[in-house]
């Protein structure tokens, strides 16, 4: 019989308490964003207002890029494809922002943004900071070929007319170099772009 | 109510004297079942969108914040939908039962408005055994929602429909024994009488501890039952809809289950209103005459804050289980009412 009081008056005591944190809780704020209407703004990792380091839409500065291909490696679901192209003997690409010398064409530089698994590693290696991700998350397409980012210089016909204009150079210097014996330039059959990545660190 | 509004349609409109004084009291019936169904409209869209609103904020969120200021349009919007929505009657349910049981259920709400008084000569009705008449009527309600849970032909429907008329036929006992006492105080069925009775301040009011221990006992009981009642948390054991989707409305769609929604609503209004009339004093003031608002003003803050007070506890409970909601109607409930009336009528001999 006591039991059954007390359970009664417990019963009583436990509805007046929950009902007390409810009518607490009518007074909070709402936590809610109304997000179509308000967006929250992102902070970058690093806190730098130019180069934002969450993990959202990937942007490069192409004017930036030497084409070191570092990106393109890091990449472990191989989102990014990087072509260049080597620069012809009078050409002068000049330098980046951060004073590396650009000595090779980015003819194609393509992020396929559905592939892309946010992780950012690509971000660390590039020299010249020029690939980042931006704050942007919305950017929702209704064709997937959307989402496939193309951020080279060149078109593909550009590229081709380089490459022929690049061949013909090669081959000029190659029969001026049969024409006289001395060698002057071993770089010229190995591959730039590693090495500026290595030189790279400003 | 109903004389006094022929005799008015006469003094305004005198080509109306020639007129049959029964077809003029059919008018004024009419009339007045408009406006209590417009009432009953109004209320069910501002109680739906108000519904939200508490239900956000006890959770700290906002709520409809869309259609309008604050969402305000919102249960319209929804209204309109559901008006819009296909009518679908599953194959293998019985037909004229399942449509029938959606207007059994809000009829035998709906027409218990008809006692209620709103201000002082203010009812549709003025019944003599007007308690009476709303405690047989709403026990309507369980006929039509066994006939809508048995017609579905839905495994969920049927254990809803089934649960409903187990929880509303424990809780009228107390309720009803709850509703005795103040039978016991005001000497009258009649609603109006029982206001009257209650005239002056709220110290006058049944619902008052002080003036009477044993109605305030009856008034917490009466607010259990009635939540019971009107199948609102803790009491959602019909509509449980983490263990039987919907309850005897699963298989309504459209205006079908518009018609059950305002029936829940309505339930919530004219239980409250119930209270207000029993227990807190009707349509008088808190302070007698000092604060001289409308008597409907006072009625329907009354109500209206009860059925906050239900919409709050819904957002504070857990559900019940089936043996404790048997529990709590056989053993707590109904016990102590029938100590109570024993007391009172100690109380009131000596």
């Amino acid at each position: 019989m006591a039991s059954y009081f007390r359970d009664l008056w417990l019963g009583i005591v436990t509805i007046l308490a929950s009902m007390k944190v409810t009518a607490r809780h009518f007074f909070i704020p709402a936590v809610t964003l109304q997000y179509p209407y308000e967006r929250r703004k992102l902070e970058g990792w690093q806190g730098s207002a130019e180069k934002v380091f969450t993990r959202h839409q990937l942007e490069v500065d192409i004017d930036d890029c030497i084409g070191c291909l570092q990106c393109e490696r890091a990449c472990p679901v191989e989102c990014i494809t990087i072509e260049t192209i080597k620069t012809l003997p009078g050409e002068d690409l000049g330098k980046t922002s951060t004073e590396h010398p650009k000595r090779l064409w980015v003819a194609k530089f393509d992020i396929d943004m559905e592939q892309c698994c946010y992780c950012g590693l690509c971000i660390y290696p590039c020299p010249t900071n020029c690939i980042h991700m931006t704050d942007n998350y919305e950017y929702s397409v209704y064709n997937k070929e959307k989402h496939l980012y193309h951020f080279g210089l060149m078109t593909e016909t550009e590229a081709a007319a380089k490459r022929v204009q690049l061949e013909e150079a090669q081959r000029k210097e190659k029969e001026a170099k049969a024409r006289e014996p001395k060698v002057s330039k071993p770089e010229k059959p190995k591959k730039a772009a590693p090495e500026k990545g290595s030189e790279g660190e400003a | 109510m109903m004389e006094e509004l022929t005799r008015a349609m006469v003094q305004w409109f005198p080509f109306l004297a020639d007129v049959p004084a029964d077809l003029l009291l059919l008018a004024a019936s009419v009339m007045a079942a408009v406006a209590i169904l417009l009432l009953i409209t109004v209320y069910v869209l501002a109680a739906n969108w108000g519904e939200r609103k508490v239900a956000a904020h006890a959770q700290d969120r906002l709520g409809p914040m869309v259609v309008g200021w604050h969402g305000w349009a919102q249960a319209i919007a929804d209204a309109l939908k559901l008006l819009m929505k296909e009518d679908i009657v599953p194959r293998l349910a019985d037909k004229k039962l399942f449509v029938l049981a959606p207007v059994i259920v809000f009829a035998s709400s709906f027409v218990a408005f008809a006692v209620l008084p709103f201000g002082e000569g203010l009812v549709a009705s003025d019944l003599d055994i007007g308690l009476f008449f709303i405690i047989a009527v709403t026990s309507m309600i369980t006929v039509g929602i066994i006939m809508g849970g048995w017609a579905s032909n839905n495994k969920w429907s049927l254990l809803g429909a089934m649960r409903s008329a187990a929880q509303i036929v424990s809780y009228e006992i107390p309720v009803g024994l709850a509703v005795l006492t103040v039978v016991m105080m005001a000497g009258s069925l009649n609603l109006q009488e029982i206001v009257g009775a209650q005239e002056g301040g709220f110290w006058n009011w049944y619902g008052f501890p002080l003036r009477n221990p044993f109605t305030f006992v009856a008034m917490i009981i009466a607010f259990v039952g009635t939540l019971a009642e009107v199948n609102r948390t803790p009491f959602d054991i019909p509509e449980a809809e983490s263990e039987i989707v919907a309850g005897y409305h699963t298989e309504y769609s459209g205006m079908k289950f518009a018609y059950f929604f305002l029936a829940e609503y309505a339930d919530m209004f004219l239980f409250s209103a119930l209270l207000t009339v029993l227990f807190l004093g009707g349509w008088h003031g808190p302070f007698g005459d000092a604060i001289p608002l409308p008597g409907p003003v006072w009625f329907l803050a009354k109500v209206l804050f009860l059925v906050f007070v239900q919409m709050w506890m819904r957002w504070s409970l857990p559900r019940l289980r089936v043996d404790q909601l048997m529990y709590v109607s056989w053993k707590v409930l109904t016990p102590i009412s029938f100590a109570n009336i024993f007391f009172l009528g100690l109380w009131m001999v000596m």
